[in-house]
């Protein structure tokens, strides 16, 4: 059973004690890997997941991470970390170099999501990316924390110099496609729906 | 909120009114800030005592509650925008009754990289501590870099990137400057999210700055020294 995303938000997940090898992922990823578990009957691997709103506080997540895997590498044979740099400025990758463990690849999941070549390929830096998860929790990652719902008058000076949001698109499902078309109408931002489907994310969690 | 609507800024006496434009600073009060510039020039006070006394004493601690975890984004960039209205009245008065200078600064984000939240934050508290600025804007080449460096005969640049992708930028601009002898003539300071001292050091940079105070405080000091050298020599 997947928890709500508000309780993935601020409490992550706990493991289920189930596979050799255990996940450590941010929780706005949790319902993609579950889901990707379950499609490729992937029995030999276990997910936990930190608080997802560490998105909003890079800075917590390397540490995080390391409390984590000192936690729990006794209980299994092997830890990969789904995350990718996410704000760290390399100090993640650094610290995983270190405990031993390896990480997803990439900038970032919106990176990931889309292949990290391609994505870098693109050079698409006046888009803000918003995935499956970010979409259906706009409020809690964007707008409030932002403060737009108590000062609109600091959308433009947050985000002026972005042209578009980008819905990375991980499922097909038009009410999250109609959503997040509202969020790039509430940014002032051009919208552009792409499918990523679970892109390298996938192909890295299936060499496991 | 009763009491606050009941402040009549142009009753105060100067410490109250300063202490009441520190609140309001910190509570992104654009207008009153406004009104309490024009109150204190009024009175008499010099444009560089407004701006340091009550602007910059003011974003000082909205600056420190932000490091410490009690301010946030939104409510430092109300501050901020209070502080550049203030700093709108003073500016022209500024330039005319020769506040002293102390350095100037050429600041841009990086190629690659539109952000500019940190960058503008950094050039309104380095020219509310004296510094004149030069703002080249975002997603900056190394070209328009080292053209705005040797236009403007500036002391310090200063780099911003919010990126892990577009931080490694910082070095292609300073590995310029070194290719072009011109790296130990300007004090480089760069900053941002995904920073840290340890990459500062690893591109070359004279220091990495958590925030626009520890910027302002790292500029005086590479001034100084500079000035103590020359002096000196």
């Amino acid at each position: 059973m997947i928890p709500s995303d508000a309780t993935l938000t601020e409490n992550g997940l706990a493991p289920a004690r189930k596979g050799r090898i255990l996940l450590i992922a941010c929780g706005a990823l949790a319902r993609e890997i579950l889901d990707l578990k379950e499609a490729n009957g992937w029995d030999h691997l276990d997910l936990t997941c930190l608080p997802a709103k560490y998105h909003l506080w890079p800075e917590r997540i390397t540490e995080a991470v390391t409390e984590a895997v000192a936690k729990h590498r006794d209980d299994y044979d092997d830890i990969f970390v789904v995350y990718a740099d996410c704000g760290t400025g390399g100090l993640l990758e650094a610290r995983c170099r270190e405990l031993g463990v390896e990480m997803v690849a990439g900038p970032h999941c919106y990176s990931f999501f889309e292949g990290n070549d391609a994505f870098a390929a693109r050079e698409e830096f006046t888009a803000f990316y918003l995935t499956d998860f970010l979409v259906r929790q706009f409020d809690a990652f964007v707008w409030k924390p932002m403060g737009f719902d108590r000062h609109p008058e600091l959308i433009p000076m947050m985000f002026g110099n972005y042209e578009k949001l980008v819905y990375q698109a991980q499922t097909n499902d038009p009410a999250l496609d109609r959503k997040a078309e509202d969020c790039a109408r509430r940014l002032g931002l051009a919208y552009e729906r792409r499918f990523t489907g679970y892109g390298d994310l996938q192909t890295a969690l299936t060499r496991l | 909120m009763a009491d606050e609507e009941d402040i009549i800024l142009s009753e105060l006496d100067d410490e109250e009114l300063v202490l009441q434009m520190h609140d309001d600073l910190y509570d992104g009060l654009k207008e009153e800030i406004e009104e309490g510039v024009r109150i204190l020039l009024d009175r008499g006070w010099a444009p560089y005592d407004v701006l340091t006394k009550a602007l910059v004493a003011g974003m000082t601690i909205v600056g420190a509650d932000f490091r410490d975890g009690i301010l946030f984004v939104p409510e430092v960039l109300l501050a901020a925008n209070a502080m550049k209205a203030g700093m709108a009245i003073l500016k022209p008065l500024l330039a005319e009754t020769g506040a002293p200078k102390v350095g100037k600064m050429v600041i841009g984000t990086v190629k690659g990289d539109i952000h500019d939240i940190g960058k503008n934050l950094v050039g309104m508290m380095m020219e509310g501590a004296g510094f004149e600025v030069v703002d080249i804007g975002i997603n900056n080449p190394v070209e328009k870099y080292i053209e705005a460096l040797e236009r403007e005969d500036a002391d310090i640049l200063g780099m911003s990137a919010l990126l892990t992708t577009t931080m490694p930028y910082m070095k292609v601009v300073i590995d310029t400057m070194k290719e072009k002898g011109m790296r130990e003539d300007f004090i480089v300071l760069v900053g941002g999210a995904p920073l840290n001292e340890e990459f500062g050091k690893a591109i070359g940079a004279d220091a990495y700055c958590r925030d626009a105070a520890v910027a302002v405080q790292t500029a005086k000091d590479f001034m100084s020294r500079k000035h103590n050298k020359l002096a000196a020599g």
